[in-house]
């Protein structure tokens, strides 16, 4: 297996519910993550919404899926980038978002955060720096 | 299609998962176990029981290696182990041991 591991970012832009996006951008990530490739997650614009803590959709009648998002470090998919100014602009902090926690082989199993906060330009960065960048 | 669990039929779809989740009862796993001849006991029903707690807090059926590292987490590697598993369910843990709890096939299972 000396083939070339890609870096793949998913990007999330929109609301977790009210259009089928947010979720099917999560089961390809945990389909595609069967692949062993460097995966990571952005989100943006209204995208930071798919992790804001205590949702309840009871009222919508969807399956509330943030939970899973705290699955992700099973999968290995362990980096998060979330862009501050789309915090700012829709009045959230990070402490608004749910705790995602990863666990690292390389270091005894130290419990880390999956979550970093990243400016406009350093989001650009992060995306500059893929092979493939998939839009959800 | 559908399941009788003592004269009661509970739906399924065309690979035996059930359709509705809260259908779920300890005679209705019996009942596909059966169907999928696996002679349950206390070891598959502790790889049962995990996969629903699974569930219950990330919303998802784990793909079969995650379920394999969890179960190594929680478990011990004694358990946590392809051999173990595939012992267990021999037509896949995930895929199998899903079914009998319940779940929905497992995300990431291509």
């Amino acid at each position: 297996m000396d083939e070339k591991i890609k870096k793949f970012l998913y990007v999330n832009r929109k609301a977790p519910y009210g259009t089928i996006y947010a979720l099917e951008a999560l089961e390809v990530v945990l389909i595609g993550a069967a692949f062993d490739q460097d995966v990571s997650l952005a989100f943006l614009d209204d995208g930071v919404f798919q992790l804001v803590k205590n949702q309840k959709t009871d009222g919508i009648g969807v399956k509330n899926f943030s939970p899973t998002f705290r699955a992700l470090g099973d999968y290995d998919v362990t980096k998060l980038f979330v862009e501050q100014e789309s915090l700012d602009e829709r009045g959230l902090t990070a402490d608004d978002l749910q705790d995602i926690i990863y666990e690292d082989e390389d270091d005894d199993w130290a419990e880390k955060p999956s979550i970093r906060i990243v400016s406009r330009a350093e989001m650009a960065d992060v995306m500059a720096d893929q092979d493939v960048v998939l839009s959800f | 299609m559908s399941y009788d669990v003592n004269g009661t039929s509970v739906e399924h779809d065309e690979e035996g998962y059930i359709t509705n989740l809260a259908d779920w009862t300890e005679d209705l796993a019996n009942v596909i176990a059966k169907a999928e001849e696996v002679d349950m006991n206390e070891e598959h029903w502790e790889v049962v029981n995990f996969l629903r707690s699974y569930y219950e807090e990330y919303q998802i059926a784990p793909a079969v290696r995650v379920l394999i590292k969890a179960v190594k987490k929680t478990m011990g590697p004694e358990k946590g182990n392809n051999k173990y598993m595939y012992e267990l369910f021999p037509y896949g843990p995930a895929k199998q041991a899903c079914k009998i709890a319940g779940l929905p096939k497992p995300t990431g299972c291509v």
